[in-house]
């Protein structure tokens, strides 16, 4: 017997290929507790995370500036981690016994990068026809793929982006089809397989796409979505089939659990993933450009009733701030990448500092394996150009747009992102201010374990396809 | 005698366009990229489109405005030595892309210049990030040559295309060997033909006969080439490949070739600084995005630099005609890993010139260079630096472009006014 995706999780271990075989059966109704067990309910993890943090002893990085992410500075600060955890962070805290002290004077402490639009590992290095993993356009509505299942752990990409402070990643399918699939997010530690690098417990997202990309992809095979209208009509028609996918599901619970003879919907995995949404366990990630494209996808989501988490790319972000702010979405943006479309033609300098000061979420996405190792140089060049315009935003607050802000927007926010007691010690020591050309991370902490150090080869992870290769071990 | 402050740049540039004036750029740390090496607080004095002085200690004639730097940095406009600027408007657009010709019979002769527009968004853009100058190329069509490159300035006016027939382009990599129908040898075949071709031209094209490999119009713009009176630029990474065009130019004296990509030069790097073959690099690319590129790395710019290859900076990772204006901060990260400051700045000035064959008259500061100056807020290689002021060929340029209007419009978002009437 093969126990998969259709194990019911609610069910009693030992009574999971009982319940699996009996769906759609009549139960015998001897008791309660087991006509509950047989209520077919589909697992929402079936590919768990079995990440487990690196042994880790205790640390503490003294004399730094530190930006604690959440918009605070301060100089000459201590960070305690024990346990692969934050303890403290302050100024003037002691050393534990035995614990191994760093020294940050004249260097700068921050919470590791968190870069929530990444294709690592689904358009890895190098990138032959093989690799291309990212989008599944076949067809417009693809939410039934995960991209966890396309991506290759073995990308250099992953200890690149490390080398740039990079402790987060969030991965996504590409943006070709109106619902590209799920996205997933990953610690970004060296493993064998991408379970062992998921982010335990993080929600999970669901990739959707405005505007260009789709139309052009099925307009040239002549098939709808050929327009931004035809996109429209493809989101709701597949949101009013995940609404009626839904009830059918509420029908049938609310049936078996007063104990009604109920069969069992059959099971979609498309429309299973729009109904997380619209029961909000799943986060909606929208690549979108224009502000009127976004205005539109707002309402469709309230036509739905169901939020937009995020608004990736969002060269126009600057221009509906307010709308973003009212409507409690994020917009996730390259410091100055555009102009390589019509919808990307008005990008500017200045849009995430713009948008940050003119009220709403936003944060600096890379997009990109060669961005993401810089994403701190991005965040600068998008603050000296706010500065420039007269934007009043200090440094420590600009390190939100690199941590709890996609954080936050990842639903993570609780567990990295900033550096608070009792958060997961992901930590960055730059040798200088981070905001500088010339900086570049020196010690980078996942959980607590120091994962990347810039001066010893034997803290620099190299993956298994640069190994005998003639850049093995190059930066 | 005036001070013009920075920020009235603007105005100025627009109450007196093409007007050639006399300024003295003042109040500043001097890189001239010449022996004089820094000037820790200097003054460069430009008159009718040239650099007459610059030194610690210049005297300002009556009637020279003055450009205060304000303690910021002067230095030569920036020099992008491999861009499509102003061969593109919006890239997925074809209407608007004037950089490649799949469908053309032709390849060498295919001239970029012809398709340069000045008045692209792009071009001020480009401009208000210091870069003033720039060598522009055409894209791989139906054979492996893509044409004749270009040099123009970003001042956006009409005459800002200054060299035509500056060099031609052809693909060598992996793509290249797919265009000449699947291999290397293909590739390599093809080349060889094609000079073969050029040398017997016009000879070999008479009575309507045909190149092995080009026709005749093509055959004709490669024959400057094949004479080494104008450089072959060839896109290759893998060291192999690299290896492979050093043999071709010994076989093919008098060419000159210069590599564009060189992910892989550093392994070879004595080889190309024996043969003088130049390498115009992206510092960044440190991934391996192809098989071509295995041993692509952040230390690649300094190798070649310590085996004394002259190396130029592109931006080839942040695409091709929209982040010209991002080639400082490619050039602050090879600071970043071990390439010194002066070497980094002059890859992005002096030496592209210098490998373009026009280091006489761009890429420094020094008496008889055309007045290309940037006044910056900082050091220009600090990402959060910014020109405050850009002279080209001696006149004060606009600082601001269609992108810096929409901010303007929508920076102030409770403005009361509907934007379409905020201008």
């Amino acid at each position: 017997m093969t126990f998969k995706a259709w194990m019911p999780t609610l069910a009693a271990t030992a009574a999971l290929g009982l319940a699996a075989c009996s769906s759609g059966t009549e139960s015998d109704g001897t008791e309660a507790a087991s006509s509950q067990s047989d209520i077919v309910r589909h697992s929402l993890d079936p590919y768990p995370s079995t990440y487990s943090p690196r042994p880790s002893g205790v640390t503490l990085i003294q004399g730094g500036t530190i930006f604690d992410g959440l918009g605070g500075e301060i100089e000459g600060g201590d960070v305690l981690i024990e346990n692969g955890r934050i303890v403290a962070v302050g100024t003037g805290l002691e050393a534990p016994e035995g614990a191994t002290v760093v020294d940050a004077t004249g260097r700068y402490v921050t919470p590791g990068v968190v870069d929530i639009h990444s294709h690592l590992g689904a358009y890895p290095s190098p990138g032959v026809s093989a690799h291309s993993d990212g989008n599944e356009a076949t067809q417009p509505v693809t939410s039934e793929v995960w991209v966890e299942h396309s991506v290759w752990p073995q990308d250099p990409g992953f200890e690149a982006a490390l080398a740039g402070g990079v402790t987060t990643l969030h991965v996504l399918p590409g943006s070709a089809n109106l619902f590209g699939g799920r996205g997933v997010t990953l610690r970004n530690v060296s493993a064998r397989t991408v379970q062992e690098m998921k982010f335990p417990e993080a929600p999970y997202t669901l990739k959707m796409a405005c505007g260009e990309n789709p139309s052009r992809v099925y307009g040239n095979r002549g098939q709808s979505p050929a327009t931004d209208m035809g996109n429209m009509a493809g989101y709701r028609t597949a949101w009013i089939r995940a609404s009626e996918y839904r009830d059918s599901w509420q029908e049938y619970w609310d049936a078996a659990e007063a104990g009604d003879d109920a069969s069992a919907p059959t099971r979609d995995l498309e429309l299973e993933t729009l109904m997380g949404v619209l029961d909000g366990e799943i986060l909606i990630q929208m690549h979108c450009y224009r502000a009127d494209q976004m205005a539109q996808i707002i309402d469709l989501s309230q036509e739905f009733g169901y939020q937009v988490t995020t608004f990736h790319h969002a060269v126009e972000a600057y221009k509906i701030p307010d709308l973003l702010a009212e409507n409690g979405t994020c917009a996730a943006v390259w410091a100055d990448w555009g102009g390589f479309k019509m919808e990307a033609y008005d990008a500017i300098r200045e849009n995430l500092a713009m948008t940050h000061a003119n009220g709403a979420c936003a944060m600096i996405h890379s997009d990109s394996d060669m961005g993401i190792q810089r994403l701190n140089q991005e965040v600068a060049k998008a603050l000296g150009d706010g500065r420039r315009a007269g934007l009043d935003i200090s440094d420590g607050e600009a390190w939100r747009w690199l941590s709890s802000n996609p954080a936050e927007a990842l639903g993570i926010a609780d567990q990295t992102g900033s550096l608070q007691a009792g958060l997961r010690a992901d930590v960055v020591l730059w040798s200088g201010n981070p905001y500088s050309t010339y900086t570049r991370a020196d010690l980078v902490w996942i959980d607590g374990a120091l994962s990347f150090d810039r001066r010893d080869e034997d803290d620099q992870p190299v993956r298994d396809f640069m190994l005998g290769q003639p850049g093995e071990g190059d930066q | 005698m005036r001070t013009i402050l920075p920020a009235l740049a603007l105005a100025l540039a627009s109450a007196a366009p093409g007007l050639a004036q006399s300024y003295a750029v003042t109040n500043g740390r001097v890189v001239t990229n010449t022996e004089q090496g820094v000037i820790a607080d200097g003054t460069v004095l430009v008159r009718d489109g040239n650099i007459v002085a610059v030194g610690a200690e210049v005297s300002i004639p009556d009637g020279t405005d003055i450009i205060d730097a304000n303690g910021g940095w002067i230095t030569p406009g920036l020099f992008a030595p491999f861009t499509q600027i102003g061969l593109t408007e919006v890239a997925l657009e074809g209407s608007t892309t004037d950089s490649g010709a799949n469908d053309s019979p032709y390849s060498v002769a295919l001239d970029v210049s012809d398709g340069f527009n000045p008045g692209g968004t792009h071009i001020a853009a480009t401009r208000m990030r210091g870069v003033t100058r720039a060598a522009i190329y055409p894209t791989t069509g139906h054979n492996i040559f893509a044409g004749q490159g270009a040099l123009v300035e970003t001042g956006g006016e009409g005459d800002s295309l200054f060299q035509s027939n500056s060099f031609v382009f052809a693909d060598l990599s992996q793509s290249g060997a797919s265009t000449a129908g699947g291999s290397r040898p293909a590739a390599w075949a093809f080349l060889e033909a094609a000079f073969n071709d050029a040398r017997g031209y016009p000879g070999r094209f008479s009575a309507d006969h045909e190149g092995d490999a080009l026709n005749r119009y093509d055959a004709q713009a490669l024959l400057p080439v094949v004479r080494g009176r104008v450089p072959l630029v060839l896109n290759i990474d893998r060291a192999a490949d690299l290896r492979r065009a050093i043999r071709f130019q010994a076989d093919n004296a008098p060419v000159q070739i210069i590599i564009e990509g060189g992910a892989e030069a550093w392994m070879v790097a004595d080889e190309l600084a024996a043969a003088g073959i130049p390498v115009l690099l992206d510092p960044l690319r440190n991934l391996p995005a192809s098989f071509d590129e295995v041993a692509a790395t952040l230390d690649g710019a300094q190798r070649l630099h310590a085996a004394g290859v002259t190396v130029a900076y592109t931006t080839q990772t942040s695409d091709g005609y929209y982040n010209a204006r991002l080639i400082a901060q490619h050039a602050g990260n090879a600071v970043a890993n071990g390439v010194a400051w002066d070497q980094a700045f002059r890859s992005i000035t002096l030496t592209p010139a210098e490998i373009y064959g026009v280091g006489e008259r761009y890429g420094a500061l020094a008496t008889g260079y055309a007045g290309d100056v940037v006044v910056w807020d900082g050091d220009p290689l600090e990402v959060m630096s910014s020109p405050v002021a850009v002279l080209i060929d001696g006149e004060l340029t606009a600082m601001d472009s269609r992108q810096s209007r929409l901010r303007d419009r929508y920076i102030n978002i409770t403005d009361e006014t509907p934007f379409a009437y905020r201008r």
